[in-house]
């Protein structure tokens, strides 16, 4: 080991800026979480009996756990990191069965005086497991038995926490397809993923209403003309082929367009039945094409094509019957569809409430009502960007979401500056699952993502999700310093 | 092994963190910037005022002795919540409940369509105001019912069990009482008739408010702003009545068993010393968990305990109606006070008509006519008066002269006193006649000259008329509160009304009551201290006749007015003059004199039915 050699120049060529960062998050969060917990009566922030005293004691074990990280060079990871992931799966194994029913989850293992939920540490095994995997010799994503390799890397771990009925936790892991996105898996499937939930909501939202004057779902009219258009678009894109894709929108338009205009001033027919066979139409045409040419993308096309026009037929019965009763309920809030503010929608009120009332410059550190009084549940942990919204309002809030940003988008410079294939994987890996909490933490609170019960990171009352994001964090920060290093 | 098309990837990914804060940052704007009522909701979420009642204003005598005053009352609190391992069947017997009932009031509290603020985690009121023993024991045990507290408040209490018209009582505030004050909320008290009622504004004193933060369960979390935002309330204004207690209560013992009411009047003041209206009842029954029962039972007594005869009841006056007669005839120049002889053969005798008088020597002039209280003389007067068609030129016009009389000594409006439900009273005009009887004259309507007919006076109008004629011609608007603690009593309550008579033309009625006294229908109200004037009256009632008195004492610088009206209480000489010959010797001597005292037991103890 080149342990004591190096110490001197990985001082030197870490990223303080990331670290900069990184301790103003904490410090702000830790600020947050007193405000969330903040108890009348018991000024004293420090108390262990407060969630912001035991939250100070993560915080300074988190930056030992840092400091301690820091010394660990990358090749041990290297060499450990798939008995890391293998000793992860397992413990994500036995929690499901040893772990306490704790509010219907079982995902929490107490030692001693805490409990510590495995799952947090899971993402830093399988971002250090694919980054390796990827950074064999001859890695090719376009294989698809590598591919297929990789997403069941991916896969598992959701699996298992999704057993341990962390469903929330287990969608961060869908953020790794990002990483694989810029390792050069194709758009397509992103690109897919995105239509397939439009569809999803267009269709749940607006399925049962009628258009204006004419016997059509709204929802229905919308899915299909978006299928007809991605199909267009993908033809075009994938299919290399401008003519067919022109035909295609050329007839199948001028249909769509005549049926339309009959309708609304002829008679009023379902019009969607054109719009069906119209799409019917352009599956037949593209799998004529594929006969012709022998295009591997073309059956991906019909695929897409037939999944997308079958999607509005088939969600009523995975609304219904795939998805549970509460995950049901949160969607139809989301949507806009159950106005019920003291029942399913009550945490998304308050929420709003809360935020709305802290106006431009907040309500003082300490002086919510809100947040504090327990109107907003989950307030120190996955509702903990409330408090900031109401104490310290939109300056406050706008500015976390900005030092979040430049934090984000100052890792991803990191990514891009790692000399090896696996130090990036490992990094757009940090980016992705920083991205991805961000992103549907804050979303929720404000009311434009469900409720998933993921924290924000550093700000989230917890001390496993603090340890996770600063093992993941750090031992990013670690590789990159190592970057100017002869290679391992 | 840099791959430059993949490199560029890194764009897409930037950009959507930059497109998802950049989307966040707006409809964070939209929150928090754009105009909403987010903060004002917050703020009825989170902040709870609690009222803090301030103490109400006590209520003293004329001479200073204590009538009302505050004293702490406890109800039993009950928070949900909290409730475990109750022991029901001793909280029952505590508290001297059945089990029915707490179960009654359990459902009760719960039910959110009758107790709309319930919530589990905050104090609801289970039983009001539990006599002082009962907290004893229940203070004792409290550690055992779970969920159960006291919560304190102040009741009244009485230091005597008289004048309980004038006080009033105070109750929980009605719908409409919420409606008109924005003062009140749901479960305050408030003043019901009485003084409690007219000077409701004086005695409330000013509610403080204490801003709490209560958290999402109703639980209170703390003070808002440590108090800064609090307001300390303001204690009520004591005030002193006109009353004297003494005198009140030797009044409510002379009417003990009879209905009616008396009423005495400082002259010079307007200042009510007395006023009784019986049946009446001991205001401290009213207190506590009986209330509402008892009060039912009062609205149910058809002798109606709760009215308040003094003001309310209106009545004919009878003779002693004819002094103010008297007087507008003197001034109209009708009758010459000692030249004008009126013939009274065992009554009125003109054409067909007959009013029936008693004996006495006819015929007489104006002050005999007076003390033997005689029919023909003031109906003969009016008949003259209504007739005079050089002075009038009909006799609706005569009619309307006579009103205005009528009207200038205090008679059909209400005089103004500061208590709830006064009555105004019946002196008909022109206008009533020509309506209800269409073709009319004087001997028509003769019958008012004598106090019957339709003219009816409250005792209180009977009473400021004696007062009038004390003063010589003039009154002073009666009223009950002598004085409020860091205020004053209304202009109105202290000004000065003039008769429309002038004051030579009191002395001769003055002459005329003195004469009543010494050897007319007053005899018995002479006394050897002071010279008493008086006039009785018996107004006639299907056979019941009233018993009535007015007079005052002593003829010059008079003290005290005092009118007596005891229903179907017969001759004004039976119960009006002694009961009047009581209350002035009660308040011009202080006591009573031994013979007195046997007098007054002895009239406290005839009932009159």
């Amino acid at each position: 080991m080149q342990f004591d050699n190096n110490n001197k120049g990985i001082f030197l060529s870490l990223d303080w800026m990331t670290i900069g960062l990184y301790l103003i998050l904490i410090v702000w969060g830790w600020f947050s979480v007193c405000g969330a917990c903040y108890d009348y009566g018991n000024p004293d922030l420090l108390s262990f009996n407060l969630n912001s005293g035991r939250q100070f004691v993560w915080i300074l074990t988190s930056i030992v756990l840092a400091s301690a990280l820091l010394l660990i060079e990358k090749r041990f990871y290297y060499k450990a990191s798939t008995p890391i992931y293998i000793m992860m799966m397992l413990i994500l194994v036995i929690t499901i069965f040893i772990a306490p029913d704790t509010k219907g989850s079982r995902s929490w293992i107490p030692i001693g005086p805490i409990k510590l939920q495995p799952a947090e540490f899971a993402k830093f095994a399988v971002a250090l497991a694919i980054g390796k995997f990827m950074e064999r010799y001859g890695f090719n994503m376009s294989n698809m038995r590598e591919f297929l390799k990789l997403t069941i890397m991916i896969i598992l771990p959701m699996l298992l926490i999704i057993a341990q009925k962390e469903t929330g936790t287990a969608l961060v892991y869908l953020a790794l397809f990002l990483v694989l996105y810029r390792e050069g898996m194709t758009g397509s499937i992103l690109f897919a993923a995105m239509a397939f939930v439009v569809f999803f909501i267009v269709g749940i939202k607006f399925g049962g209403e009628s258009m204006a004057n004419m016997p059509v779902s709204v929802g229905e009219f919308w899915v299909l003309l978006l299928a007809f258009l991605c199909i267009t678009f993908l033809v075009w894109r994938y299919g290399h082929d401008k003519k067919a894709a022109a035909n295609i929108i050329v007839y199948g338009g001028t249909a769509n367009l005549l049926a339309f205009l009959f309708s609304a001033y002829v008679i009023p027919f379902n019009i969607c039945i054109v719009m069906l066979f119209v799409n019917i139409a352009a599956i037949i045409y593209i799998a004529v094409l594929y006969a012709y040419a022998h295009s591997y993308n073309y059956l991906l096309i019909i695929l897409f094509a037939s999944l997308a026009t079958a999607t509005y037929y088939g969600q009523d019965y995975v609304f219904h019957n795939v998805l549970r009763k509460h995950q049901r309920g949160r969607i139809e809030v989301l949507l806009g569809m159950d106005k019920d503010v003291t029942g399913k929608g009550y945490n998304v009120h308050q929420a709003k409430i809360a935020i709305g009332s802290g106006g431009f410059a907040g309500k003082g550190f300490l002086n919510g009502t809100q947040t504090k009084l327990k109107y907003v549940p989950e307030q120190d942990t996955d509702f903990i960007f409330c408090t900031v919204g109401e104490e310290e309002g939109f300056l406050g809030s706008a500015g976390v979401l900005l030092v979040y940003l430049v934090f984000i988008l100052r890792l991803l410079i990191l990514a891009e500056r790692q000399p090896d294939t696996w130090g990036r994987v490992y990094g757009y890996s940090v980016v992705s699952i920083f991205l991805f909490h961000l992103t549907i933490n804050v979303g929720m609170v404000l009311g434009i993502a469900p409720v998933i019960g993921i924290p924000l990171p550093f700000f989230s009352y917890g001390g496993s999700s603090l340890w996770g994001f600063t093992i993941l964090l750090f031992v990013f920060l670690r590789m990159d310093a190592e970057r100017n290093l002869k290679q391992m | 092994m840099k791959n430059y098309e993949l490199e560029r990837r890194q764009y897409v990914i930037g950009g959507l963190a930059v497109a998802v804060v950049i989307g966040y940052i707006l409809r964070l704007a939209a929150l928090q910037l754009l105009p909403n009522d987010y903060e004002q909701i917050a703020e009825t979420n989170a902040l709870y005022n609690r009222i803090i009642y301030p103490s109400r204003g006590s209520i003293y005598d004329r001479k200073g002795r204590l009538l009302v005053y505050n004293q702490p009352a406890y109800d039993v609190m009950v928070t949900m919540r909290e409730v475990s391992d109750l022991d029901t069947t001793d909280l029952c017997h505590t508290l001297h409940i059945s089990r029915q009932k707490f179960e009654e009031r359990m459902a009760m509290i719960k039910d959110t369509k009758k107790n709309p603020g319930y919530s589990s985690y905050s104090q609801q009121l289970f039983m009001p105001q539990i006599s002082a023993a009962d907290f004893q024991v229940f203070q004792e045990k409290m550690f055992r019912f779970n969920g159960f507290s006291i919560r304190e408040r102040t009741t009244r209490q009485y230091s005597y069990p008289y004048a309980a018209h004038v006080l009033g009582d105070v109750g929980e505030v009605s719908q409409n009482d919420i409606n008109t004050d924005s003062y009140y909320r749901a479960g305050d008290y408030i003043g019901k008739l009485g003084v409690e009622q007219s000077y409701e504004k004086w005695l409330r004193g000013q509610k403080g408010v204490e801003v709490l933060l209560r958290d999402s369960r109703g639980k209170i979390q703390g003070k808002y702003h440590d108090g800064a935002d609090d307001v300390k309330p303001q204690p009520g204004n004591d005030i002193t009545l006109t009353l004297d207690i003494e005198l009140q209560a030797l009044g409510e013992r002379l009417m003990q068993g009879k209905r009616g009411s008396i009423v005495a009047i400082e002259p010079r003041t307007g200042e009510v010393l007395c006023m009784v209206s019986a049946p009446s009842y001991n205001p401290q029954d009213l207190l506590g968990k009986q209330r509402g029962a008892r009060i039912m039972q009062m609205i149910n007594n058809p002798s109606r305990p709760m009215y308040n005869r003094a003001v309310s009841g209106t009545y004919p006056p009878g003779s002693t109606f004819k002094t103010s007669q008297a007087l507008t005839f003197m001034q109209e120049g009708i009758i010459d006070p000692n030249n004008t002889f009126y013939p009274c053969n065992g009554g009125f005798h003109y054409k067909n008509q007959k009013l029936g008088c008693h004996a006495h020597p006819s015929p007489l002039s104006l002050k005999p006519a007076i003390a033997t209280s005689c029919n023909g003389y003031f109906c003969w007067g009016l008949v003259n008066m209504f007739g005079n068609r050089s002075k009038y030129s009909s006799v609706q016009d005569a009619m309307t002269r006579w009103k205005d009389y009528m009207v200038s000594m205090g008679f059909g409006y209400k005089l103004g006193i500061d208590l709830p439900g006064e009555a105004r009273g019946m002196i008909p005009n022109a206008d009533y006649y020509d309506k209800h009887l269409g073709r009319w004259n004087a001997l028509t309507v003769k019958s008012i000259s004598i106090g019957q007919g339709e003219v009816t006076l409250t005792p209180l109008q009977i009473a400021n008329l004696g007062a009038t004629i004390a003063n010589r011609g003039y009154y002073i608007t009666p009223h009950v509160v002598k004085s409020i603690e860091g205020g004053a009593i209304a202009d109105s309550l202290k000004r000065k009304h003039h008769t429309m008579v002038n004051s030579n033309y009191y002395n001769e009625v003055v002459s005329g009551m003195r004469m009543a006294v010494t050897s007319g229908t007053c005899k018995s109200a002479q006394n050897p201290w002071y010279e008493v004037c008086g006039k009785t009256g018996t107004a006639q009632n299907r056979g019941h006749d009233h018993s009535v008195f007015m007079g005052f004492a002593p003829r010059n610088n008079p003290q005290i007015a005092v009118a007596v009206y005891v229903e179907n209480g017969g001759y004004g000489a039976t119960f009006g003059v002694p009961i009047g010959a009581l209350i002035m010797e009660q308040y011009i001597r202080g006591e009573l004199s031994p013979a007195s005292k046997a007098q007054a037991a002895a009239i406290s103890n005839r009932n009159v039915n």
